[in-house]
């Protein structure tokens, strides 16, 4: 075992995958003598060479396109979006092409790209450099979604990701490109547990908490402080946003009766409303609760001063903990706002704002 | 507001793209484009003849299938079959073509049976042959998108150390997506082999070419780094010329080529499309007189290398192939409903391994098949 950060994870998942299949090609803006902006792929240049590391011009659209015309061809494309906020030119070419392919040819053709896309917020970012647009893909039939949460995972999942014949999107938490973990460098991916298994990554009985990305770090560390509460919580780390391994999730509800889902982003159609609904379609006579979601708010993401605000940290994971334990919380006596707008609605306060 | 082409427009010009054959089938000459169809035989411009006459049966077959609720749509390609045939004919089997919805005679030209110019027009299928057996990608309805997909095929060619080159058509609007001007960005800083094959049909839709562009579209090209020709697209000689120029310049390794073929959309842009809305009766019948078949026919008339006997045969031999097309419209099997889950992945997916199971059961419930249109 090896003490790496994600980031160098993830470069020698890079590696060992181009080692171990020459029709994987990496493509983005700067991963070729930069090593990329976040450094994920130093060292391929010069070990693979320019005709399997390329500096792609810089339009997204374009890079993913490419991508799809170099897969018809034969090739493993390795797409590195630069920033999450950069993805958006390219959504076409992934949602009508890269997602449909496969389908519209009745499997003739393959799309088997990797995108990997650096993601999330919690580094003090300018605009558009922390966004969680993972509900948009997971949204997408035709393609796959993965979040990793740790530097194994990253080492393992994106060499399986890369030897998948679908395509997959690759989200990396930014904000854990420097967090160090264990990684096995020797472990044959072929040993490894299927890339759309979640993963028990803390064993409880009170409440389950189902995440993904780098919050699963924010709800182990929830899980360690309730401990002192007397509340045993079970960390799920999804792993895969698509398909999501309902099996393990539904084995933990049915221990426990009470799920809070947690992610960074929005709530409104998020990954944790599909979660919620698909729970409690299955599990609906189990839950003791209902389940709750801790999200980010449904807000364009925030300037970085107030980042904190918007990110669920440990005490809005654990409020809402004390909510499906149905425990003294935030919203205890709360009021929804609807109830009050009638005795709110006066004609005068109306009429100051016009003047 | 009737648009009409203005003569002093540059953009839609015709005078100045280069010509083999006149309207009128008067053989011309161009020292650009001479030396490409030396030796040209009269048995292949005859088979370019009967691929042009193929090309425009079936399509005139397509919109009466419409017409006669067979089909859904159909977007006719009268008018533009020199470019297409021309163009396609000049490749190499092994070259790889990146088509759009509207280029009918580019797949009859790489082997495509009649039922695949149909089935996905009626709906049965999105595509309906497999890419790699006749190398043509499934036509686009995403304008542009194919562009980017030739040159990144483009680019696995040169990584192979192949000599095949990524052929990819496209209208004068699709030249205003992003997606185009991108694929002659990477085509160029890539040196890809690829020829982009621009038909300047003059509309999309309802908005003439000046809306797209003010300044000739092959002007663009060299401003990307890329040689390119501005042909006339009705010309089938010429056509066949420059894609010859441009498909040997692409695979000695000099990088792209443009060519912007000039045409005329004869017909509307579907047939859900009124174009008496917009477009001016003269126009129409100002390019009827630049007709791509006729010129071939009266060059080849006066050169007594084809005759009235020749032209029977041909039609007997192009009503055999729409009615081929037309059977296979009406023949059409609808697939059972449990196989629109089919295809969506290459591996297993569990969720929707489990929304098959799911939906399975529930066409179980049904014990009339067409009921559950099983």
């Amino acid at each position: 075992m090896t003490s790496l950060t994600m980031g160098k994870a993830l470069t020698a998942g890079l590696h060992a995958a181009m080692t171990r299949d020459d029709r994987v090609v990496i493509m983005g803006e700067d991963i070729g003598a930069l090593g990329g902006v976040f450094r994920i792929t130093d060292g391929l240049l010069a070990e693979f060479g320019p005709k399997r590391v390329l500096d792609m011009p810089l339009a997204e659209s374009g890079i993913v396109g490419t991508a799809v015309g170099l897969a018809m061809r034969g090739f493993r494309p390795v797409v590195e979006i630069q920033f999450d906020g950069f993805v958006y030119p390219a959504f076409d070419q992934i949602v009508c092409q890269v997602a449909k392919l496969h389908y519209r040819t009745r499997g003739h053709v393959k799309m088997p790209l990797t995108i990997r896309i650096p993601w999330a917020g919690g580094v003090g970012a300018a605009e558009h450099h922390s966004e969680s647009p993972e509900a948009y893909f997971v949204h997408t039939a035709g393609l796959r979604v993965i979040a990793v949460s740790n530097p194994q995972d990253a080492f393992t999942m994106l060499q399986q990701a890369i030897a998948c014949d679908d395509p997959v999107i690759f989200f990396e938490p930014k904000r854990l490109y420097h967090a160090k973990g264990e990684v096995d460098l020797a472990a044959d991916i072929a040993d490894a547990p299927p890339m759309g298994l979640a993963r028990v990554v803390r064993s409880g009985s009170d409440v389950t908490i189902v995440t993904y990305g780098a919050q699963v770090t924010t709800a182990l560390d929830a899980a360690i402080a309730a401990e002192d509460d007397g509340i045993s919580i079970e960390v799920i780390d999804l792993r895969a946003l698509s398909p999501v391994d309902y099996r393990t999730i539904a084995a933990s509800v049915r221990k426990t009766g009470r799920l809070v889902v947690t992610h960074e982003a929005g709530g409104e159609a998020g990954v944790g409303a599909e979660i919620i609904a698909s729970v409690t379609e299955q599990c609906f006579h189990h839950l003791e609760a209902a389940p709750q979601r801790v999200t980010g708010h449904d807000i364009p993401y925030p300037p970085a001063k107030l980042e904190r605000h918007h990110v669920p940290d440990l005490d809005r994971i654990l409020d809402a903990v004390d909510r499906v334990l149905e425990r003294p919380n935030s919203l205890t006596g709360f009021e929804e706002p609807e109830l009050r707008v009638e005795a709110a609605t006066q004609a005068g306060a109306s009429e100051s704002r016009t003047r | 507001m009737m648009y009409t082409l203005s003569t002093d427009d540059t953009a839609t010009a015709v005078d100045d793209a280069a010509r083999l054959l006149a309207a009128d089938g008067t053989r011309l000459h161009d020292s650009r484009l001479d030396h490409w169809i030396e030796g040209i035989t009269a048995d292949e411009l005859r088979g370019l003849y009967r691929d042009m006459a193929i090309a425009r049966r079936l399509d005139a077959e397509g919109v009466a299938l419409q017409r006669q609720g067979h089909l859904g749509l159909w977007a006719p390609s009268q008018g533009q079959e020199a470019v297409q045939v021309a163009t396609a004919r000049a490749c190499r089997p092994d070259d790889f073509l990146f088509p759009s919805y509207r280029e009918h005679g580019v797949l009859l030209v790489r082997g495509a049976a009649p039922s695949d110019l149909v089935l996905n027009w009626r709906g049965e299928a999105h595509s309906t042959f497999d890419p790699y057996a006749l190398n043509v990608a499934t036509p686009q309805i995403i304008i542009g998108a194919q562009t980017l997909h030739a040159v990144g095929y483009a680019m696995g060619v040169q990584r192979d150390e192949g000599d095949q080159v990524a052929v990819t058509y496209f209208g004068d609007g699709a030249t205003s997506q992003g997606d185009v001007n991108e694929a002659m960005v990477f085509a160029s800083s890539f040196g890809a082999p690829v020829v982009f094959v621009c038909s300047n049909n003059h509309w999309a839709i309802s908005e003439p070419v000046t809306v797209q562009s003010r300044f000739p579209i092959a002007g663009r090209a060299p401003g990307f780094g890329i040689p390119s020709m501005r042909v006339d697209g009705n010309d089938v000689l010429a056509c066949t010329a420059a894609m010859r120029w441009a498909l040997d310049h692409a695979r000695s390794g000099a990088g792209p080529v443009f060519l912007e073929a000039v045409t005329y959309r004869m017909g509307p842009h579907t047939t859900s499309d009124d174009p008496t809305r917009y477009r001016d009766r003269d126009e129409l019948e100002r390019w009827r007189a630049r007709d791509p078949l006729t010129r071939l026919e009266a060059f080849l008339r006066r050169e007594h290398e084809l005759d009235d006997a020749w032209m029977l045969s041909l039609t007997a031999e192009t009503d055999g192939v729409a009615a081929q097309m037309r059977a296979a419209a009406l023949n059409a099997h609808t697939r059972p409903a449990i196989e629109v889950l089919d295809d969506v992945y290459a591996e297993p997916h569990s969720g929707l391994q489990r929304q098959r199971a799911r939906f399975a059961a529930y066409l179980d419930g049904f014990t009339d098949v067409t009921e559950a249109g099983r």
